[in-house]
């Protein structure tokens, strides 16, 4: 006999964490948009608090329309539970606030968001958190790094903006061979093109506000935990494995198994640091949720056509997509992303920065500003924008130069959007060609 | 909380307050393949409420030592020689599936020594398909997919957790796969291989509260009349919207039943 089906992921997308209202009949997740939920009598007031009875209390911890998103993204993830928080970069923190106390050590891949990198680089250390930089490709580089004060190691799928793959089965194997769990930073692929905890991860966090919500409208973060993560066995987190005095000496891996981050994340992060999200964002973001399979095939339909054109249009140096032979991780894209490496990539546009000027003032459909994920399709100049704050060092090792151009593919006609690209190339060359020659 | 039985350590969650034999005690028992934290909720809530709480972890199960017992009679009077190691005279026992076969059996072997039983998503006899029991046998991981697809009713399959932004499904398959190689074996064998209990009934002097899921696909509430007939003193609910995993899918509705059924003057249960 065959093992039973769980519900497939087109279904759990519009389906997971929502039953219709019991109140209404709303077929609808609902937006209940309140600070705090009526107890019905004191004894349930004080179980509430004291989790001896599940259920709502204040929308900073939780709240009826966020829980809904979290299941559905758990769900999609394959996790065991997630948090809503105000926006990616609270995602992460949270991730790192739950699990690493000062005077701990991070490992990260160095191809990162920027605000990631600014994040490790410059904030966390103020708080006694320093982080290691290290090559994705580089196996070898994040072992090596490992101290005995490390308590993460960290990377996204698909490095920004340079697309690097990172090779999630290796580097969780590094992690756990050191009793270190690996955070994946997953917004730019989405559970529809990769689900990291399948190779190895075991925390997720998205920037909600791109692909999951997919239509510019709400900034928003999930933090999933896979479950999966001993904890206990690893030695190295007593925030999960020890009693914890701001919970009535509650010790999460006692109470809540395999469920103990994400329940310390809720009950410690979301209580303290109270970076929570709104259910009207929540509602939008499930909005988007519902059409994830359906976009992000399309996204990725639209991507490729445009690569290949770029690809063969002769004012453009390079185009950085790991579905092209010429990327360096061309053959690990084809076993951790079959179904496509996403719709943000970034291209080398002959005639520096000068030509990616004009290019960007010249595009008709491509707006310029700064987000990626959109039902539209978004530029911009990650030198001069999202990594300004690099170093030229940082900047040449996340492989971001001058001519940089980085587009995030969205859902128009593919041929307006070739027009559009083929129309400002040509302006762009214009100014380049007239130059005085140096 | 750490005791020995049997020369090995066993774990129960105390409901994170210190056990006190004396006040009037409720030990929890676990499904197969499963450990003390399907019972958080419960367990907690009885604790903070005046009641001695041990929600153990069976032999060679979550953070116990030992090897996995192989029967429910074994498991039953395994039981019984925890309450004398944590200095037990007397107490309620509650149940879940292979668990709620274990103190069923224990209220028929020990009569004097339980005052009430509560059975949840009891069957009896408790028949495993071959499938699922060849499975485990051999550690495949469809066995985990098997409890928990099976476990799980219609309405739980798409989530709607009543405990904040945690997917059921997902919880329930980590649970499993956190058991030991051959535990769910050996459990759903003990299980499949409990044929007397209808027998066993009659030797139940105790109350015997049960609860069903409406859904539940593993002990079907139409199974349930030969063993109600069976008992001296035994009473059914039935949860609407519910499959075989009560405490995940309805914790308060499970909650408020074992309120009802234990917060009871001490010589009633």
């Amino acid at each position: 006999m065959a093992s039973p089906d769980y519900p497939r992921f087109d279904t759990l997308s519009l389906h997971a964490g929502q039953q219709p209202d019991t109140a209404t009949g709303a077929r609808a997740t609902p937006i209940y948009q309140t600070t705090s939920f009526v107890f019905p009598d004191t004894d349930t007031a004080a179980a509430l608090f004291n989790a001896e009875r599940a259920g709502h209390v204040y929308s900073r911890i939780s709240n009826p329309t966020n829980a809904v998103l979290e299941e559905r993204i758990s769900a999609l993830e394959g996790g065991v539970g997630a948090i809503c928080t105000a926006s990616g970069q609270a995602a992460m923190h949270l991730a790192i606030a739950t699990i690493v106390d000062a005077g701990s050590h991070i490992v990260s891949s160095r191809s990162l968001y920027g605000g990631s990198h600014n994040l490790l680089a410059y904030t966390m250390p103020r708080f006694g958190i320093e982080t290691t930089f290290v090559d994705p490709r580089d196996r070898d580089a994040f072992e090596d790094a490992i101290r005995p004060e490390t308590r993460l190691v960290f990377g996204e799928i698909l490095g920004n903006p340079g697309l690097d793959v990172l090779d999630v089965e290796a580097i969780s194997r590094v992690a756990h061979d050191a009793g270190l769990p690996l955070l994946i930073d997953s917004t730019f692929t989405t559970p529809y093109l990769c689900r990291p905890f399948n190779h190895g991860a075991d925390l997720v966090f998205h920037s909600a506000t791109k692909f999951l919500g997919g239509h510019g409208i709400a900034i928003g973060g999930l933090l999933v935990d896979s479950g999966r993560f001993d904890w206990e066995a690893s030695g190295k987190f007593p925030t999960l494995t020890e009693p914890y005095p701001g919970f009535h000496n509650l010790d999460f891996v006692e109470e809540y198994g395999p469920a103990a981050f994400i329940m310390r994340a809720r009950k410690e992060g979301a209580r303290d640091f109270g970076a929570c999200m709104s259910p009207t964002t929540a509602f939008h973001i499930l909005q988007g949720v519902e059409t994830l399979p359906l976009r992000m095939q399309r996204h990725v339909e639209n991507t490729r056509k445009v690569v290949a054109f770029l690809d063969a249009h002769d004012a453009v140096d390079w185009v950085g997509y790991p579905e092209l032979a010429s990327h360096p991780d061309h053959e690990l894209a084809k076993t951790l992303l079959p179904r496509g490496c996403g719709a943000v990539f970034s291209f080398g546009l002959k005639g520096g920065r000068p030509a990616g000027r004009r290019f960007i003032e010249t595009l008709r459909i491509f707006s310029h500003l700064a987000n990626v994920g959109d039902a539209k399709s978004l530029v911009i100049h990650p030198a001069s924008t999202t990594h300004h704050r690099m170093d030229a060092k940082a900047l040449e090792a996340a492989g971001i130069t001058e001519g940089t151009v980085r587009l995030s593919i969205g859902l128009e006609d593919p041929v307006d959007l070739i027009d559009d690209l083929s129309q400002a190339i040509k302006a762009s060359q214009r100014i380049r060609a007239s130059e005085p020659a140096s | 909380m750490n005791l020995v039985v049997d020369g090995h350590d066993v774990y129960a969650y105390t409901g994170a307050k210190e056990f006190q034999a004396t006040r009037d005690p409720l030990l929890f028992v676990h499904g197969g393949g499963l450990d003390h934290t399907v019972w958080l909720l419960q367990s907690r809530y009885f604790a903070h409420h005046g009641r001695g709480v041990m929600a153990v972890d069976l032999p060679a199960h979550g953070k116990s030592g030992g090897v996995a017992l192989t029967s429910i009679a074994e498991m039953a009077d395994w039981v019984v020689r925890l309450m004398d190691a944590a200095g037990v005279e007397t107490a309620a026992l509650i149940g879940h599936s292979m668990g709620a076969l274990v103190v069923h059996e224990a209220a028929a072997r020990h009569p004097g020594r339980i005052r009430c039983i509560a059975t949840l998503g009891i069957s009896v006899p408790m028949p495993v398909t071959d499938a699922l029991l060849s499975a485990a046998k051999a550690n495949e991981h469809d066995a985990f997919d098997m409890v928990n697809v099976w476990g799980h009713g219609p309405r739980a399959q798409m989530g709607g957790n009543q405990v904040p932004g945690m997917w059921m499904i997902g919880s329930g398959v980590r649970l499993l796969e956190r058991s030991a190689p051959r535990v769910l074996y050996a459990d759903l064998n003990a299980c499949n291989e409990y044929r007397d209990g209808l027998a066993s009934s009659a030797l139940i002097t105790c109350p015997v509260h049960v609860i069903l899921g409406r859904d539940d696909r593993m002990s079907p509430v139409k199974a349930v009349q030969p063993l109600l007939d069976s008992l001296a003193d035994g009473r059914v609910t039935v949860i609407e919207d519910c499959g075989h995993m009560l405490m995940a899918e309805k914790p308060g509705e499970v909650l408020d039943l074992l309120i009802a059924a234990l917060n009871v003057p001490m010589h009633f249960c």
